[in-house]
């Protein structure tokens, strides 16, 4: 732990005269998860596939677990597993023939191809549609068995690109405990995500990129801080009550007021949120008001990442 | 952290080779199975020759004169070769089909992140196609023969005039390699039969060239199609129908020689469309 398993600096890459990265920097220690977030078109998947082997790039260099990727490519190769945006499992298969072709591919024996199948099967869950062809696969399985098979090798770093695009609810927490599970056995994995919720329930860090370039570099939990403090906010059970609620609200407040009536709210920053809420609650039982809701609003990392991106674009 | 597992090592140009013959042989077992699997791909893709079949031989089969002894006359023992070769020609598209598909799914990504012979793909694919089309060319032959076609060469003949098919095909996949990786989606992949259509139909295939118009007829007899259907009609001993262009007189040298053309031309292009997914 505490080593450096992928390392890229002042990455370059131009399609047709279009940066599409552009000086780009990247470190992921081993045995973490690293989330690349960032708008359509920013260079996510581009970076992914410099990493993995597949592209090549103008500037700059990258080394996955201690190898050069331009000059070593066989041993990164060795060494990673890929899950692409597509699930690129043979339909016409079985979940098992899957596994035993791409162990095959690994060159594992034919036996030692088998043996790892069954393995995989079990830590996936899908040992019961094993002997299944893939094509009548729910999304969730079906990437479930993709991360199998990019796993044969216990790979020192999985490359995910955006893993759960698609899914339904269901499907996104089965990939995610598969991911989860992944790194608590050591295992770098490096993601790609649109989804704010994802990276911040699996990234240990999230490197925030838009057109090819670093934007921030940042734990989740850092990432939100960026945007200020909790806010406390109540709604309005009769929009006739705003007026009092935002007095109510202004008194424990630590900075301006903010009032919607739209969604009849009324919200503020506070420095000491649980203090802020008890007094606001006592306030309203002192003067008998019923009210639709009132809680501490966290900055969603939706919140953080659009702010992040507008900054950028001004 | 579940037991390291290192590929055998592959340094030596020997072990290398080994593993590389290794990988042709897992992709070409996951081909086969799909042949096995999809028993319905060979019935769509032997629907429209048969179709043709029926189309030709007995729509219009009655009309045609290709001996010049009388409309409908021969007709079976001319059009079944051609039908063999122009089944053949269209091959080319199933073979883009399937690399633009493995392609648009990321299957091939995945091969070529993975620490194998990502020639194996194309190789693979190569020989599959090459079995897919000898199973084609039973089933034809099966469905010739009940309509009375026969092949009067020797055996040696007819078994050379079905090496003459393979031949093509084998150089036509590359082609089918090269299509599928330049087209953006399996959808474009489909519409590549706008092109096999010509390809396959201006040709000796159900006329003779002398019996088309003047331009016409010199592209059809130059099309490697009707070299091929004219090479293996002399094979078969079925009425050919030849004019005096230089294919046409040398229908066996040349159905030989397309093919090494072809592939000169697109192995190359195939080979470096392939290499440069990487840019």
């Amino acid at each position: 732990m505490g080593t450096t398993t992928v390392e890229a600096s002042n990455l370059g890459k131009r399609f047709k005269g279009t940066a599409a990265l552009d000086g780009f920097d990247l470190t992921a220690e081993a045995g973490t998860v690293l989330g690349l977030l960032g708008p359509n078109g920013a260079g996510k998947t581009t970076t992914v596939r410099i990493l993995t082997t597949l592209l090549g790039f103008d500037t700059g260099r990258a080394a996955v677990a201690g190898f050069d990727v331009a000059r070593d490519a066989r041993q990164v190769r060795r060494r990673i597993g890929l899950t692409g945006q597509q699930t690129a499992v043979d339909d016409l298969l079985t979940a098992r023939q899957n596994l035993v072709l791409f162990g095959k591919l690994f060159r594992l024996t034919k036996t030692r191809a088998g043996e790892r199948a069954d393995e995989l099967l079990a830590q996936f869950g899908l040992a019961d549609a094993a002997h299944r062809q893939t094509k009548g696969f729910s999304g969730g399985m079906k990437r479930r068995l993709d991360l199998a098979a990019s796993m044969i090798l216990a790979p020192q770093v999985l490359f995910l690109d955006e893993p759960t695009t698609g899914l339904d609810p269901a499907g996104r927490r089965e990939v995610w405990d598969a991911v989860e599970g992944l790194a608590a056995d050591g295992t770098t994995v490096v993601l790609t995500t649109h989804y704010l919720d994802e990276a911040d329930r699996l990234c240990d860090r999230i490197a925030v990129i838009d057109h090819g370039r670093n934007l921030i570099d940042d734990t989740p939990a850092g990432l939100k801080r960026r945007m200020g403090a909790d806010r406390l906010e109540i709604v309005a059970a009769d929009p006739s009550d705003l007026p009092v609620l935002q007095q109510i609200v202004e008194a424990v407040a630590d900075g301006e007021t903010a009032l919607d009536e739209g969604a009849s709210s009324v919200s503020a920053p506070v420095s000491d949120p649980v203090a802020a809420l008890t007094a606001a609650a006592t306030a309203l039982q002192d003067k008998r008001l019923t009210v639709a809701d009132i809680g501490l609003r966290r900055p969603t990392l939706d919140e953080a990442f659009l702010e992040l991106i507008a900054k950028e674009d001004q | 952290m579940t037991a390291t597992l290192a590929p055998l090592p592959d340094e030596t140009f020997i072990s290398r080779l080994k593993w590389t013959l290794h990988d042709y042989r897992a992709i070409v077992g996951q081909e086969f199975t799909h042949l096995v699997r999809q028993p319905a791909n060979f019935a769509w893709g032997l629907g429209f020759p048969i179709v043709m079949v029926l189309l030709f031989v007995y729509v219009f089969g009655s009309a045609m004169d290709v001996t010049g002894e009388g409309a409908g006359v021969d007709y079976v023992a001319y059009a079944m070769p051609g039908m063999f070769a122009m089944t053949i020609a269209f091959g080319f598209t199933s073979t883009a089909w399937a690399v633009a598909e493995a392609k648009e799914k990321g299957f091939i990504d995945r091969v070529r992140s993975m620490p194998m012979a990502s020639s194996a793909v194309v190789v693979g694919r190569n020989i599959a196609d090459t079995m897919h089309a000898a199973v084609d060319l039973v089933v034809l032959v099966l469905i010739a023969l009940a309509i009375g076609w026969r092949s009067g060469g020797t055996l040696t003949e007819t078994l050379g005039a079905f090496a003459i098919l393979l031949w093509l095909r084998f150089a036509l996949i590359w082609v089918g390699v090269w299509t599928g990786l330049l087209v953006k989606s399996v959808e474009q992949a489909g519409n590549l039969f706008a092109i096999a259509f010509p390809f396959g139909m201006v040709s000796s295939v159900f006329t003779p060239p002398e019996l088309m118009p003047g331009w016409l007829g010199v592209i059809a007899a130059w099309n490697p199609v009707s070299a091929t259907a004219t090479a293996i009609r002399d094979l078969f001993g079925n009425p050919s129908a030849v004019g005096d262009s230089w294919p046409e007189q040398h229908a066996l040298l040349a159905a030989i020689v397309w093919p090494v053309v072809i592939t000169a031309i697109f192995l190359p292009l195939a080979v470096r469309k392939f290499q440069n997914l990487g840019r």
